[in-house]
């Protein structure tokens, strides 16, 4: 979006951006006007850029030595685990790289909602977020489901009979999506299949989510329209560039660290048993990163409304942009919405540690206060907050001080650690 | 600076809250001092000697190793015995092979390449001998029970009579850290059991701790590679992200703000 046209200085340079205009795009890539007061939460864009990708060259490798096959899948894992040539340390990036993906669009999406991303004119980029999100969710659960273990098996059957609290329809859907009786083969190959295509509907879709972002620019911490380039801003190389990079390098350190020290912590220990149609684990539980949505599931008696409240959860989401009637974008100038974001913050934490718990007596409890707080959340609190709340003021620009403002920089300085 | 430590607390939070809902154990589990565990774990050479021994006189007689072949015996990380060593232990058992050139199976001594031979046939003539109860395939499972070498430590040294009020049927045996404490599997361990050719004293703690390490080892041929490769990684991050702070310092010291 930079203002000036941009000519290649070679004549071959030239010649070729004339006809794909490639080099254009690269220059508007390097100059794109940042904030220069976005703080380290803004990594994570990158971040989960370097895991889709981390994700598809692990997957590849890894797809070139599974097998697909009810009687073979599990064997296929333990021969990458035990004959492949660094198949253990592939296997362990691909496994541990979903929880870290998931760990980074977690902080992600909070990110957006304490910053007010979300609201005009990035509903878009929200939007298209969410389907990242969703797609990922798909992608892990039939990715979990390839080892064929048994929490591999009793998840798919699990998870495929949601489809069938659909009224009338639903048995026929869940037929349909097993390719059988029950799961079996036939939805191992398909799930296999399904889970090599998403991550590149997804790589799509960062793309447009990216192109989306570069229409009205980033937000930024104070929540503020900027002019771009101004004294506000930075080109995008090498200081974004080099800032990404090192919360890269801290992220990649934690990720080693699962990887190398504790790479079976964050699965389930059944399924390394091999999955088993006859034998029912004790706990049927997901992976960690699908537990909040799994304990709203199972808080509501009703299995049809437990799957329409699991799925409104996530849909809720669509709607944010236009639940939230705040102008003020920034949680900084917002004393109540901050309040509830880190109530909402805490609450999907304890939907997520209910979700690991057995579905009875308090937890039960528990998870059903829970799951009503979550919706009035967005139905209710963040409505008529909208309305209702004294906002600070908000200041005219990154670099300029407020005019007589109630508000002092000091006050945001020490808030958000940003400098003038 | 300050967002980046708190950055740093929330993800060490969350990868507690994590481990902490997955170790939701119920019996406190014996501890040994596992040499495997710490950051340059690695395994204790004679102990997975030892551990084989145990397994080929005690376990193998029900339990199989379907994804181990003799060859892995000699790998560097393993017990690392000896090619002329593991070439014996393979030729001590018979393998079925064939169909030969007159379309028959034959029986010869087993190679290097070959799969450790299994007790039973299938997993039905394994349930058939056994009451019922199927014997599970020793390879990986220490990965696959919570607690994992803590818990088969434990449950090897669990044995005990049972508690007043506890009737048993016929075949089922009392152990204090197994599931539901009700067990199949009549206790393998006793002290003597077998004879250690390198002198150690086979009591059930000494057996139970090299059997143990063998099936860390089995479930995890790679863990030794791993904790080296790993300890570089690491190494190798930290440092490249130090260089790279200080590029961002003085990349940053150009703009009128804080990174």
């Amino acid at each position: 979006m930079s203002d000036h046209e941009y000519t290649p200085k070679s004549k071959v340079g030239k010649w070729f951006n004339d006809r794909l205009p490639i080099l254009t795009l690269a220059n508007h890539l390097t100059d794109y006007p940042t904030p220069k007061n976005l703080n380290y939460w803004w990594t994570f864009g990158g971040i989960l850029t370097f895991c889709l990708i981390t994700q598809i060259v692990t997957g590849l490798t890894l797809a070139m030595h599974y097998i697909a096959h009810a009687d073979m899948a599990f064997e296929s894992v333990e021969h990458i685990m035990r004959n492949v040539n660094y198949g253990w340390l592939i296997r362990y990036i691909h496994a541990n790289g979903a929880s870290m993906f998931f760990l980074a669009v977690y902080i992600h999406i909070f990110r957006s909602l304490f910053y007010g991303s979300y609201k005009s004119p990035r509903e878009i980029i929200w939007i298209i977020g969410i389907i990242i999100y969703l797609l990922m969710m798909a992608s892990a659960f039939m990715g979990y489901v390839l080892p064929w273990g048994q929490m591999s098996f009793w998840g798919a059957t699990v998870i495929t009979n949601i489809f069938s609290a659909i009224p009338l329809v639903g048995e026929g859907i869940v037929t349909w999506l097993w390719g059988g009786y029950s799961v079996d083969n036939p939805t191992l190959t398909r799930f296999f299949t399904l889970h090599y295509l998403i991550p590149f509907l997804i790589l799509g879709l960062v793309v447009l989510h990216i192109w989306a972002l570069h229409v009205p620019g980033n937000n930024n911490p104070i929540g503020i329209d900027i002019k771009k380039p101004s004294k506000d801003t930075v080109p995008f190389h090498p200081y974004i560039v080099i800032k990404d990079g090192f919360a890269l390098l801290m992220f990649m350190i934690v990720f080693a660290f699962f990887v190398f020290y504790a790479p079976n912590i964050l699965g389930h220990p059944d399924n390394y048993i091999e999955a088993n149609p006859m034998v029912t684990p004790a706990h049927i539980v997901p992976e960690w990163y699908l537990l909040p949505f799994y304990a709203i599931l199972r808080s509501v008696p009703d299995k049809l409304f437990g799957v329409v409240a699991m799925l409104s959860s996530i849909f809720i989401l669509v709607l944010l942009p236009w639940l939230d009637t705040s102008k003020i974008r920034s949680a900084v100038f917002r004393p109540l919405y901050k309040q509830f974001y880190w109530i909402l913050l805490a609450d999907v934490l304890i939907l997520g540690y209910i979700g690991a718990m057995p579905a009875e007596g308090l937890y039960l409890l528990i998870a059903r206060v829970a799951t009503t707080y979550y919706f009035l959340h967005f139905l209710v609190i963040l409505p008529v907050l909208g309305f209702k709340e004294k906002t600070l003021q908000v200041p005219l620009s990154i670099t300029e001080p407020v005019l007589g403002g109630s508000l002092n920089l000091a006050t945001i300085k020490n808030k958000e650690s940003f400098d003038k | 600076m300050k967002n980046l430590i708190k950055l740093i607390t929330i993800l060490a939070l969350v990868s507690l809250t994590i481990s902490h809902s997955n170790a939701a154990e119920k019996v406190e589990l014996l501890n040994a001092d596992w040499s495997f565990k710490k950051l340059f774990g690695k395994f204790d050479r004679r102990s997975l000697q030892r551990g084989y021994q145990i397994y080929t006189e005690v376990c193998s007689s029900c339990h199989s190793m379907k994804y181990l072949s003799y060859r892995n015996l000699t790998e560097k990380g393993g017990p690392e015995f000896t090619e002329e060593q593991a070439k014996a232990i393979a030729a001590s058992f018979e393998v079925k092979d064939g169909p030969n050139a007159d379309g028959e199976m034959f029986v010869r001594p087993g190679k290097l390449s070959d799969k450790f031979v299994k007790p039973y046939e299938n997993v039905k003539a394994a349930q058939a001998a056994n009451g019922g109860a199927y014997p599970p395939d020793m390879s990986v499972l220490i990965k696959a029970r919570s607690g994992g070498a803590n818990y088969i430590y434990s449950l090897l040294q669990g044995y005990e009579d049972p508690p007043a009020g506890v009737t048993l049927d016929e075949g089922v045996h009392y152990n204090k850290y197994m599931y539901g404490n009700k067990i199949k599997m009549t206790n393998p361990l006793s002290d003597g059991i077998v004879t250690y050719s390198d002198g150690t004293e086979a009591t059930v703690a000494q057996m139970s701790k090299d059997i143990t390490t063998f099936l860390m080892w089995t479930a995890e041929p790679h863990l030794e590679a791993r904790h080296k490769m790993g300890f570089k990684a690491i190494i190798y991050l930290i440092i490249l992200t130090i260089l790279v702070y200080f590029s961002m310092k003085k990349i940053w010291s150009r703009v009128e703000s804080e990174v």
